[in-house]
């Protein structure tokens, strides 16, 4: 009974923030706020509901399993969100207008995508970028 | 390493002597043979074991507390109007670090209240993080400095 109570707990809260990871990607105004919606709420709804499986089963071969796949989520759900926002950013999607800075402007090389670290200087790459 | 293949092992017979192998029975004989260990240290050695230990799991549940608020948090934003925040990118300087150690504070960034790293730089000297309330930029670096950086490094190092 108890455990049947935890499972249906989990399995609410994973459910809720599912929904409101679904709900940030359409309400959030630019792609980055929109990862940050997706990649927080998202991690936490499916790893809720994985927890949920290992709660409602009780055994131990699925526990661990259960908790294996909450590790591997949570190394690489963060890395595909960091995938997305530089391919974005790369392709040049604008931030939201109400963004106080961006740090990160000019700071990659047109062409080898390098990013540095200090202010750049205008390169060669950047008027081949601009003439074509 | 030792110590800890130690501590498992003496869980694994509690979980094997008492009735039923369970989940549970194993994370009691291994909180019960940790404490063991830890009185038998002028015996056994291995002092650094017992304090990283420790150090891992007050990190994890900082972590798990962390992953709630920043969730309570992004719900909070994705259901008020979006004119409540001020996003930012942000140049975060980093300590020198490892491959390892870099991923991990990126993934750990990621999954914190109000920031989000979008890259780190080739050099790996600066990681650039998306926030989501940039009032006192200075104030949001210091705070990912010390909140996440410095334990994070105490734990892995």
């Amino acid at each position: 009974m108890f455990f049947e109570l935890i499972t249906c707990f989990l399995l609410l809260i994973g459910a809720i923030f599912s929904f409101i990871a679904a709900l940030g990607i359409v309400r959030m105004p630019d792609l980055f706020t929109r990862m940050q919606a997706a990649a927080k709420t998202g991690t936490l709804g499916v790893g809720c509901t994985i927890l949920a499986v290992a709660t409602f089963f009780g055994d131990i071969g699925v526990a661990t399993r259960a908790g294996l796949v909450i590790l591997f989520l949570f190394l690489t759900s963060p890395i595909a969100a960091h995938m997305i926002a530089r391919a974005g950013y790369i392709s040049g999607v604008a931030l939201w207008s109400g963004s106080v800075t961006d740090e990160m402007r000019d700071q990659y090389d047109p062409v080898t995508h390098h990013l540095s670290s200090e202010p750049r200087k205008k390169s060669d790459n950047d008027s081949q970028m601009l003439g074509m | 390493m030792r110590m800890f293949v130690a501590n498992l092992f003496l869980a694994l017979i509690w979980a094997m002597i008492t009735e039923g192998f369970t989940i549970g029975q194993l994370g009691v004989g291994f909180v019960g043979s940790y404490f063991l260990l830890w009185f038998l240290r002028p015996l056994v050695g291995g002092s650094v074991y017992f304090l990283k230990m420790w150090q891992v799991v007050t990190f994890s549940i900082f972590f798990i507390k962390e992953l709630i608020v920043a969730n309570l948090r992004i719900a909070y934003h994705v259901i008020t109007p979006s004119s409540f925040f001020k996003p930012a990118v942000l140049a975060v300087p980093l300590e020198e670090m490892s491959d390892l150690e870099a991923t991990l504070l990126a993934n750990v960034l990621t999954l914190t209240p109000g920031s989000f790293s979008v890259d780190l730089s080739s050099d790996r000297r600066v990681l650039y993080v998306h926030v989501m309330d940039a009032d006192d930029p200075d104030a949001v670096r210091q705070q990912i400095k010390d909140q996440y950086e410095k334990p994070l490094l105490e734990v892995l190092r």
